[in-house]
């Protein structure tokens, strides 16, 4: 029921919007809970487990009960708490985990079977027989069990993430946190606030308060003013601090535009990673309910609540109002609810000494036994001076005193204190180093106490700053936080809820403790509690008082669950947001990529790399016609391939060969300038790191190159040695890799392509096999390398990657003249292949040099790194897996890379393990499969036969081991 | 003969303009990274300085102005942006070209810190990253050398190879921004 002229909404902008499929009226600045409750709607959801009727409990981000999906299709947000969603024009709301409509429930009958749900229930009853579980049980107690449901489809709405930077970080911005913000800032600091609702001023925008002689909302509207007339401030509204993590860095979630029908553009959510120098925590307290039996029907609210939607919302929560306490703030509320004309059934104080504060019906020592009204509430009972009195009513507001809500303060692993005189926990001292509790987060309860501690809290942030701190007024507040007395339980009949949420009763906590589950984090995990959305936010104190109590301990020694990040729930949209889909790694394109694309060729991945895998020509159905054209093409005319990608290094300094000596197996000082050598680089361990060629460009400067995927890797290890293994050495090094765009052109016609392009004419004379210079291509200055990757005459061309676009056209117009044209990592992989060359499938981390053959490389006239290691026991002889070739000779024709190698008689399992194949390939000149792979004794071995099984796709054949170089195995094509 | 066409890193995607913040590529004649030997730091840099008038920068610095500009990018490594390097440094130094291994970015505008604070943990405050300072750091998922260069100006250097992957995270920023300023 609205109430003229009450509230912070806007009267003059209605706004409409759906709730399960009805229309209902709000104002601009309702959150959903206080237009349903506007419009006489109390029933906004149905509990997890016994499918309750629920309403509104809470006005806050703690709300366990209202909880709804927003959004339709894709975009469907489930577990929304009505509390914090505001209402705009359009805005589709559901209410959620329940079997036909919200007022009949079908799965409402687990209401009728309590003790057959009870906490442990699971456990014990689903044990047997054990195939049941997957297949019949779980989906069904999913199906009944549970909160909101998902779409099962990509969200498609924008989310971001974002950093901010401050000196003083203000979490909260009710009475200490405003008080903070204005003194901090005027100290000098540089200071964000954030306040989790959309508007600032916290309890103060929920209470008939006054400060300073003005209502409370006015002094919070002066304090804003005053805080912009700073310039200091970045206020942030609708921003919850979620986590508090090392060095000053906290989480935030803002929502951006989950409060309106905003552009397309507009981020829904925006995690923020906040990084301040101090922090003042002011976000106040939590008001606890109590576990009274029957105490989860719509129309039973926190009494703060009740006081949020009458002052906030200009909304009355009930027409004839009840009131059951053990705290004054029962007495605030009814004297709030009288002044605006609504009618108090009574008011139940726990505290026999409780006196009446104005004009209604005071039950004192009384209690709240049980209530009725299945839907919405309609009565309570009470027990007054040992008789029991029924009462209507349709709302009743409870009180149960306040937890500080110091949560942040814990996720560093602080443990939060008892203090017994206001029967609460409140923060360790320094619990998070930086963080500075203050106001009713840290037990002060008083407006006047959260006022004056805002302002030390600032000047202790910065002192810690080693800033000035200025001089301030505490303005004149309320004094008295009112009496209060601890009532955690009224037992009685029926069911007194804990964790609304989750639907924990107090019965289930005393079980827990009968089946010695007594710690309070196995008490959370047997029953649940405190494991919904609120995350306990609502009912772990009350569940540990009522542990405590079973178990015979007091409070303090019970002590509480660990509070972890975050403070509320954020999506994991806003979490990973920026690296939904292809935003989860940059792409790397090549000069090449556009070319390549238009000629049909598709990309395959190679690291963050896009390589083409072949290039289709008409005709062309599978990859394998293309990849062995290609083949065919490079080996008998001229190949061109874009091997931009594989990192390039630059290497100068008077030390530079013998830097190079060190990271390499073999030796690289005595290389000739203009020149190229293979080379092998070691770990530490003495298995191979990467291989590649570098060149010699002049006395002290060199050009590595290393594998596409390990050249991050390379680069990181050259740092390594350069800056902690030889800082002796003076060497300079420095990726290129992105300066040059490099091509491989391969095939008998390549130098004849070339020579077409190349100012300046080659032959065999100035550039033999390995050798390197500077060229001028067309103009262009580039590098010329006479290397082969594929076994064929071929060099590698280099220039500036500006002209890569260019180049790469040109070569392909040239080379397809020549019956030649582009080749793909498919292509390529053959080629080498049939080569023998190995790559990291081959060399994958567990082999050394002694296994492919290639132990003299260690060179023996210096040392190097890794060198030593080579040396220990088990890295070399007959036991050693090494590499050969392998055709296949059995009945099937297929070999498989992953497949593993056995004597021909042997059963394939572990034990029998001779080696596994690391390569394969269809190589169109043999006509039949080849592979490389690694077997034991290898090289002894060649010319018999051994048996390959693929486990996982099924395949057995019989393999004939051979010498790993298929093709040219003298290297005349290569030096010709 | 046929001339090789040059083509720049962020070829056909840019400029761009979104709610008074524009993006644009920045081509410079040259870019060339200059590694001090072991003891060459001071004579390097005083070379630097008669030929060029700018010295080499301290880390997280910039010396110079546009048009010719040394930027410190990491341990012992300064580019010398916009004007050539004479070959005479070679003996102070390791010179190597790097002028088309970099995609080279203005970003300028009013709000333009909000368009960053999207994609870098560095704090730009107008008082903690000033009009010189230059960092190596993260642009989204991508290693990036972030300068500023005017009040309302950052240059933005990120490999070549992820120049679209760079402007796509820009413009998405810059349209995020944009959408809330909408709201005001």
């Amino acid at each position: 029921m609205r109430i003229e002229s009450k509230g912070r909404i806007d009267a003059d902008q209605p706004i409409s919007f759906n709730f399960d499929g009805h229309g209902y009226t709000g104002f601009k600045g309702d959150t959903l809970a206080s237009a349903l409750l506007a419009s006489g709607v109390k029933l906004m959801g149905r509990s997890f487990k016994y499918h309750r009727p629920r309403g509104v409990l809470t006005a806050g981000s703690e709300e366990p009960n209202a909880l709804v999906e927003i959004g339709r299709g894709a975009a469907q947000v489930p577990n929304v708490r009505a509390t914090m969603q505001e209402i705009y024009d359009g805005l589709e709301a559901c209410s959620q985990n329940r079997m036909g409509p919200l007022a009949h429930d079908l799965l409402s009958v687990n209401d009728l079977f309590p003790n057959f749900l009870s906490a442990g229930f699971y456990y014990k009853t689903f044990m047997w027989p054990r195939a049941f579980w997957e297949k019949l049980y779980e989906p069904l107690i999913r199906r009944a069990a549970g909160l909101g449901s998902l779409s099962g489809r990509d969200n498609p709405d924008p989310y971001e993430k974002a950093f901010a930077h401050c000196d003083i970080l203000v979490i909260g911005s009710g009475p200490t946190g405003l008080m903070a913000a204005l003194t901090a800032a005027l100290g000098g600091a540089d200071v964000i606030v954030a306040e989790e609702s959309a508007d600032f001023g916290g309890r103060l925008l929920s209470e008939a308060e006054d400060i300073d002689g003005q209502p409370g909302a006015d002094w919070v509207a002066d304090m804003l003013d005053a805080l912009r007339d700073t310039g200091r401030v970045r206020l942030m509204p609708r921003t919850t601090v979620t986590g508090a993590y090392d060095q000053g860095t906290y989480g935030a979630l803002e929502r951006v535009g989950l409060h309106l029908d905003g552009p397309a553009d507009l981020p829904k959510e925006c995690f923020w990673r906040i990084n301040a120098r101090q922090a003042v925590l002011a976000a106040g307290a939590l008001e606890r309910p109590i576990a009274f039996p029957m105490n989860d029907r719509p129309g039973i609210m926190m009494a703060s609540a009740v006081r949020s939607y009458l002052h906030r919302y200009g909304v009355a929560a009930g027409r004839k109002v009840t009131l059951f306490a053990s705290n004054d703030d029962a007495h605030r509320t009814a004297l709030d609810l009288i002044a605006s004309g609504i009618e108090i059934a009574g008011v139940v104080d726990s505290r026999p000494e409780a006196r009446a504060r104005g004009d209604y019906p005071l039950f004192a020592g009384a209690q709240v036994i049980t209530t009725k009204g299945r839907k919405a509430l309609s009565e309570i009972t009470i027990r007054h001076n040992g008789s029991d009195r029924k009462i209507a009513t349709d709302c009743l507001a409870m009180s149960g005193g306040w937890n500080p809500t110091l949560h942040l303060t814990c996720h560093m692993n602080g443990r939060p204190v008892w203090r017994e005189d206001i029967a609460g926990f409140v923060p360790a001292e320094d619990a998070v180093p930086g963080l500075i509790p203050a106001g009713a987060c840290q037990g002060t309860y008083s407006t006047a106490g959260c006022l004056a501690e805002g302002v030390a809290a600032a000047k202790k942030a910065l002192s810690a700053m080693g800033g000035n701190t200025p001089k301030i007024e505490v303005p004149i507040a309320r004094d008295s936080a009112g009496g209060s007395k601890p009532l955690w339980l009224v037992t009685g009949k029926g069911r007194a809820w804990l964790d609304f949420a989750n639907d924990v009763t107090s019965k289930d906590i005393k079980l827990a403790a009968q089946e010695a589950f007594a710690s309070v984090e196995h008490m959370k995990r047997y029953t649940t509690q405190g494991m919904a959305p609120d995350q306990g936010k609502n009912s772990n104190i009350g569940a540990l008082a009522i542990l405590a109590d079973a178990t015979g301990r007091a409070i303090p020694e019970t002590g509480t669950t660990t509070y972890r990040p975050p403070y509320v729930p954020v999506s994991i949209a806003a979490f990973g947001a920026g690296a939904q889909g292809k935003g989860f790694a940059p792409e790397r394109l090549t000069t090449s990529h556009e070319a390549s694309r238009e000629r049909g060729a598709p990309m395959i991945e190679a690291g963050l790399w896009y390589r083409p895998s072949y290039f289709p020509r008409p005709g062309e159905t599978t990859w394998r016609q293309s990849c062995d054209r290609e083949v065919l093409m490079t080996r008998n005319a001229v190949g061109v391939c874009d091997v931009s990608t594989l990192g390039k290094i630059d290497i100068q300094g008077p030390d530079a060969g013998v830097f190079l000596d060190v990271v390499y197996a073999n030796l690289f000082s005595t290389l000739q300038v203009g020149r190229v050598r293979y080379g092998l680089m070691l770990r530490e361990d003495g298995h191979i790191m990467d291989d590649g060629t570098t060149a010699r460009l002049g006395d002290n400067h060199y050009v590595m190159t290393t594998t596409t995927a390990a050249a991050g890797e390379v680069m990181k290890h050259l740092d390594f040695v350069q800056q902690c293994l030889r800082p002796d050495l003076n060497v300079r090094c420095i990726s290129v890799t992105e300066q040059w765009a490099q091509f491989a052109v391969a095939g008998p016609r390549s130098r004849e392509l070339l020579n077409g392009l190349l100012d300046r004419q080659i032959d065999s004379e100035s550039f033999p096999f390995m050798a390197c210079g500077a060229v001028s291509l067309m103009g262009v200055s580039g590098r010329l390398f006479r290397i082969s990757f594929s076994g064929e005459h071929a060099y590698e061309i280099a220039v500036p990657s500006r002209y890569g676009d260019a180049l790469f056209r040109q070569l392909l117009t040239q080379a397809e003249t020549m019956g030649g044209g582009a080749y793909g990592m498919e292509a390529l992989n053959v080629m080498r292949i049939e080569k023998g060359f190995v790559t990291h499938s081959d060399i994958d981390g567990r082999v050394v040099p002694f296994d492919i053959g290639m132990a003299r490389m260690v060179s023996a006239k210096k040392m190097c790194i890794g060198k030593p290691a080579t040396t220990r026991e088990g890295l070399k002889g007959a036991e050693r897996q090494q590499l050969v070739g392998l055709k296949p000779v059995g009945a099937v024709k297929e070999l498989t890379a992953g497949a593993h190698l056995f004597e021909a008689d042997a059963a394939p399992v572990r034990v029998n393990d001779l080696g596994h194949i690391s390569s394969v390939a269809f190589s169109p000149e043999l006509g039949h499969f080849i592979g490389l792979g690694f077997l034991k004794d290898g090289p002894n071995r060649v010319g018999e036969v051994v048996k390959m099984v693929d486990h996982l796709r099924k395949v057995e054949t019989r393999v004939e081991v051979c010498p790993p170089v298929f093709h040219d195995p003298e290297g005349e094509k290569l030096r010709g | 003969m046929v001339k090789l066409v040059e083509k720049t890193p962020a070829e056909g995607l840019l400029p761009l303009e979104i709610n008074g913040i524009s993006l644009t590529e920045l081509v410079p004649a040259a870019i060339t990274s200059l590694m001090p030997f072991d003891g060459q730091e001071a004579a390097a840099s005083a070379l630097l300085s008669s030929l060029l008038g700018m010295e080499c920068p301290h880390p997280n610095r910039s010396t110079g102005r546009d048009g010719a500009r040394a930027v410190w990018v990491g341990r012992g490594q300064i580019f010398v942006v916009g004007k050539a390097v004479d070959a005479s440094v070679a003996r102070h130094a390791a010179l190597t070209d790097q002028s088309d291994a970099w995609a080279v970015f203005s970003l300028q505008g009013h709000g333009v810190e909000d368009v960053l604070a999207r994609l870098t943990p560095l704090d730009l405050n107008r008082a903690v990253f000033k009009r010189g300072h230059a960092a190596r750091s993260l642009l989204g998922h991508m290693s990036a050398v972030i300068l500023r260069t005017g009040e309302n100006t950052f240059e933005i250097m990120v490999f070549r190879s992820m120049a679209r992957t760079a402007v796509h995270e820009l413009e998405t920023a810059m349209r995020a921004v944009a959408a809330r300023d909408a709201l005001r």
